[in-house]
């Protein structure tokens, strides 16, 4: 099963001061699958995109994507598993990245609250991500020996924002696109990194349902097109149950659920926890 | 060296370290507040001082010395109000462009008013009194300056952690939205912080300059620059910080010019604040800050 | 047939590019052939190019890259001293260092001019690169306060007895020849410029004002944030030491109080002016404010009106009207003249057409379009009002 999974989290457990934000989390996600982290808010979701793809270090536990350690803090012994505060630093073996090179590696995301670059055009948004496979250095780039290879990056950023329907935008700043359109410029921006996993951090967040549905189809369409692997953070129900393959279910920073959509839909526990207070809610 | 000069040395970097620690306090107060680098505050020491030339022209040092410290205050809240209020809500970096150019503005005013020449600085009968011990001397002003620096620093932590206007300040410091959110009126905290800072930079400016006893256009730009590293290796937004920052340069420099290297006393501080930032960014007092993502 | 209008409008901005090329590059032959007759303009006009230079790579750092940098003035230095350690005649050399005698290591050192310039930049963006390692994962106001205290310590080190036999301390250097013409100075400025345009146009300008933007989001797109701000600070250092290197040799001689604080803030003054983010405005803001110094000289003069001598105009009210200018510009007027935009005659023929409104076709619309949208803000303000 190892195999075939892009991304293993391994007992991750991250602390801020005194509060355990997340509590022993383990997931895996496959190659080509979509899985879901649902939970309800300040459950720690957004705090493990953050440990996994580098921006926090998690306190405990271990990441493995695409077959390398990325990150973790284990302890050197293997058998001793909960050593949360309880093992002095010498024991603990750390491997560290910061989140560019996990980005260099296949990792791609989007961010909750949508950080693009505000100020340059829909394009260039696009042509940044495309600058780190680009081979090329500092001074063929400004000499421009090597305009092929520009030519390259613009066509197939071109084609990615064809693809999303953005090209007719494609010269407007980023900034001032409507909302939608603009969560669809940060999906398009991270696929151009040829990621072999795409994180989405409540991807249809703000969205009206019609908006959502659109977005449900594109989900999938991603995955079929580029035979990568998605986890992603979301709270409309609709999307996560119609297209993941799996779903995990997360509450004070605990997974108290996993399996398929149905099996999820039908949990005890998920009723109680998540999808009761949901209705309770709205 | 013997000990006496040694004595003496030590006494000449406390005194140093005390102007310091006065004017730092003022950079750490409105970096605190604000998130700002004043500056212009090497700039208000240094109009402070041409403030004393004119005022003791006139009258008796008792009568100068509180029309001094109005004036400064006035200047630094006037200060405030034309140059920072109305960038409240811009980037950080047109703000801290507004600093450099009323530094320029005030280097340039003062040049214009009381040219580039260097000026006497008046000197204070009381503060210049020679006072020996065994056979050691020294002026009074050399033994004042570290004694009021601890007992301002003293009333001024008592007043941030104990009246209401402190309270507000550490609410304003601690998170600037929420504060105003809370009904803290915003501009007269900064206001008062101005003033606070700018009133300690007049003090520090009459002790500073009554040691030297000159007095250019430009003299407030390195001393400004040093007070504000004293007070990132303090900890910016510490009074305490400052106040050590203020303490460790002053010493560390007499040591530097005793020692015969006075052309690098300058370049120490910016050294320090390099070995500093890399060592502990925060400086000894500071906090840390999370970024959130 | 829009594109047919455009093409022909694209023409037009072609032809009145290559008029504005022409007529510089006959206004510089004719400095050249009268420069003796001339040289007072011509010395503003050198020392405008030169600042534009500079101007133009602070812009790289501060308004591309987003890094608040304020060590020009050392970098100058490094840049103008190395010029003139090595360009200086040899023969020349033991009347330049009478007081204290030459190193011999640097005795019989010498270099033509260009290479000498080149030499400066590499220096200069030598010690950047190291004075980067260290202050680069500072936040925005930690930097400028540590890359202004580094180009303090620069000087301090140019200035100490310790380097007396190399840099001759606070005596300065003399006798640095300058420009064979006025082609060469103008040239590698023209030149340098054109090459920092092509990087900020390149994808690696993009990078740079990714970071500006975002720091998170780029690092998210796989950008490594401290190789590329070194590397931007690194290559703005260079342009800024080639600036110093070239100021050395248009001002003939040097010491260690011509690169204090004092230009660094000239040169951001520049920056502000012209607008931050845009290089057409760091040039027009260095000609402008270097040219402006010049005019307002009369603030200095005496001044009689009708009979009347006016007690304001003496030494040192033009640098108080320029500092107040400079203070209106950052409160009233933030942009600068630019924003961040670049200049083009597309930008100026609609400005010409909006102040004709009797302009017909396309143009016409689109102005209306802007008036009604004033209007509507307008109404707006007022409302608010």
């Amino acid at each position: 099963m190892s195999k075939n999974n892009i991304l293993i989290a391994e007992h991750i457990s991250m602390q801020f001061g005194g509060v355990l934000a997340i509590n022993d989390l383990s997931i895996n996600v496959g190659v080509n699958e979509i899985v879901a982290l649902i939970g309800p808010n300040g459950a720690g979701k957004t705090t493990a995109f953050n440990c996994i793809t580098g921006i926090y270090e998690p306190t405990v536990g271990k990441i493995v994507f695409d077959g390398h350690t990325v990150i973790g803090a284990f302890p050197k012994n293997r058998q001793k598993k909960d050593f949360l505060g309880t093992l002095p630093e010498h024991e603990i073996e750390r491997v560290s990245n910061t989140p560019d090179r996990i980005t260099r590696k296949g990792m791609a995301r989007t961010f909750q609250n949508i950080r693009l670059f505000g100020n340059l055009s829909v394009i260039e948004n696009v042509l940044i991500a495309k600058h780190t496979n680009a081979k090329q250095n500092v001074f063929s780039a400004v000499l421009r020996l090597n305009s092929s290879e520009e030519k390259r990056m613009l066509e197939e950023s071109k084609e990615l924002l064809d693809m999303q329907g953005l090209i007719e935008y494609k010269d407007e700043r980023a900034g001032s696109l409507p909302y939608g359109l603009q969560r669809r410029l940060e999906i398009a921006r991270a696929l151009a990194l040829d990621p072999k996993l795409l994180l989405l951090d409540e991807p249809a967040a703000g969205m009206n349902p019609q908006e959502t549905h659109e977005l449900t189809e594109l989900i999938s369409k991603i995955r079929d097109d580029y035979k990568l692997g998605i986890f992603m953070i979301e709270h409309h129900m609709d999307l996560v149950m119609g297209i993941s393959d799996r779903v995990y279910v997360l509450d004070f920073g605990k997974l108290i659920a996993e399996g398929t959509p149905d099996e999820i839909q039908n949990n005890e526990h998920v009723i109680d926890a998540y999808l009761g207070v949901v209705e309770e809610n709205a | 060296m013997n000990f006496t000069t040694f004595l003496q040395q030590c006494l000449t970097g406390i005194s140093l370290g005390g102007a310091y620690a006065l004017i730092a306090i003022g950079y750490t107060l409105v970096y605190g507040i604000l998130r700002l680098i004043n500056f212009a505050h090497g700039d208000i020491f240094m109009m402070a001082g041409y403030f004393m030339i004119f005022a003791m022209a006139v009258m008796p040092w008792y009568i100068a010395v509180p029309i001094v410290l109005i004036a400064t205050t006035v200047l630094g809240v006037l200060i405030e109000k034309t140059a920072y209020r109305p960038l409240r809500d811009a980037p950080r970096m047109s703000v801290m462009i507004s600093a450099i150019g009323v530094s320029y503005l005030l280097q340039n005013l003062a040049t214009y008013l009381f040219t580039a020449l260097p000026k006497g600085y008046p000197s204070i009968p009381v503060l210049k009194k020679v006072i020996v011990f065994k056979n050691l001397s020294t002026s009074l002003v050399t033994l004042i300056t570290p004694v009021l620096t601890i007992i301002l620093v003293y009333l001024l932590i008592a007043l941030v952690n104990k009246s209401k206007t402190g309270m507000a300040m550490r609410a304003v410091s601690r998170d600037y939205e929420t504060a105003r959110l809370m009904g803290i009126k915003i501009d007269r905290i900064v206001s008062f912080t101005f003033a606070m800072g700018s009133l300690l930079a007049g003090i520090g400016s009459i002790l500073y300059f009554t040691d030297r006893m000159t007095l250019y256009p430009f003299s407030g730009s390195l001393p400004g620059l040093k007070c504000f590293v004293a007070a990132v290796i303090g900890g910016i937004g510490s009074i305490p910080g400052a106040v050590v920052g203020g303490f460790i340069l002053g010493i560390g420099e007499t040591a530097l010019a005793a020692a015969g290297y006075s052309t690098f006393s300058d370049a120490f501080t910016f050294v320090l604040l390099i070995i500093m930032l890399l060592v502990k960014p925060t400086g000894i007092f500071g906090e840390k800050a999370v970024d959130k993502v | 047939m829009k594109t047919k209008n455009k093409n022909s409008d694209k023409n037009k901005y072609r032809i009145c590019s290559a008029a504005v090329f022409i007529l510089c590059i006959l206004l510089l032959i004719f400095l050249e052939a009268n420069k003796y007759k001339y040289s007072y303009i011509t010395g503003i006009l050198v020392r405008s190019a030169i600042y534009a230079l500079v101007a133009v790579s602070m812009n790289l750092v501060t308004g591309f890259t987003g890094l608040f940098s304020l060590g020009q003035a050392g970098f100058m230095a490094i840049g103008a001293y190395t010029v003139g350690i090595l360009t200086i005649p040899v023969a020349q050399r033991p009347a330049v260092y009478y007081m204290n005698g030459i190193s011999p290591v640097i005795e019989k050192m010498y270099m033509p001019f260009w290479a000498a310039i080149i030499a400066g930049g590499i220096f200069a963006a030598f010690c950047a690169a190291l004075i980067g390692i260290p202050v680069l994962r500072l936040k925005s106001d930690y930097l400028a306060i540590a890359t202004l205290g580094f180009s303090e310590i620069i000087r301090a080190f140019i200035a100490s007895p310790q380097l007396n036999k190399i840099t001759n301390g606070s005596y300065g250097l003399k006798n640095i020849p300058s420009f064979p013409n006025l082609y060469t100075i103008f040239g590698i400025c023209a030149v340098c410029i054109a090459l920092i345009v092509l990087l900020i146009n390149s994808s690696y300008g993009r990078v740079f004002k990714a970071i500006r933007e975002d720091e998170t989001a780029a690092q998210a797109m796989g950008i490594n944030l401290f190789k590329y701000k070194e590397l931007s600070f690194v290559i703005s250092s260079f342009f800024t030491g080639i600036g110093g290197g070239l100021l050395a040799m248009f001002m003939g001689s040097i010491d260690s109080k011509t690169f204090q604080i004092a230009l660094t803030y000239d040169i951001l003054l520049i920056v502000v002016l012209g607008g931050i983010g845009s290089v057409t405005g760091s040039i027009l803001g260095a000609f402008l404010i270097t040219s402006g110094r010049e005019w307002l000289r009369f603030f200095d003069e005496p001044l009689t009106l009708a009979g009347i001598n006016i007690p304001l105009f003496r030494a040192g009210f033009r640098m108080v009207i320029f500092s107040i200018l400079l203070m209106a510009v950052v409160l009233f007027y933030r942009k600068g003249i630019m924003g961040t935009n670049e200049f083009s005659w597309e930008a100026v023929f609609n400005l010409f057409k909006k102040r004709n409104s009797a302009g017909a076709g396309s143009g016409r619309s689109d102005i209306q379009d802007n008036h009604s949208d004033d209007g509507v803000k307008r109404i707006l303000n007022d409302r608010e009002a």
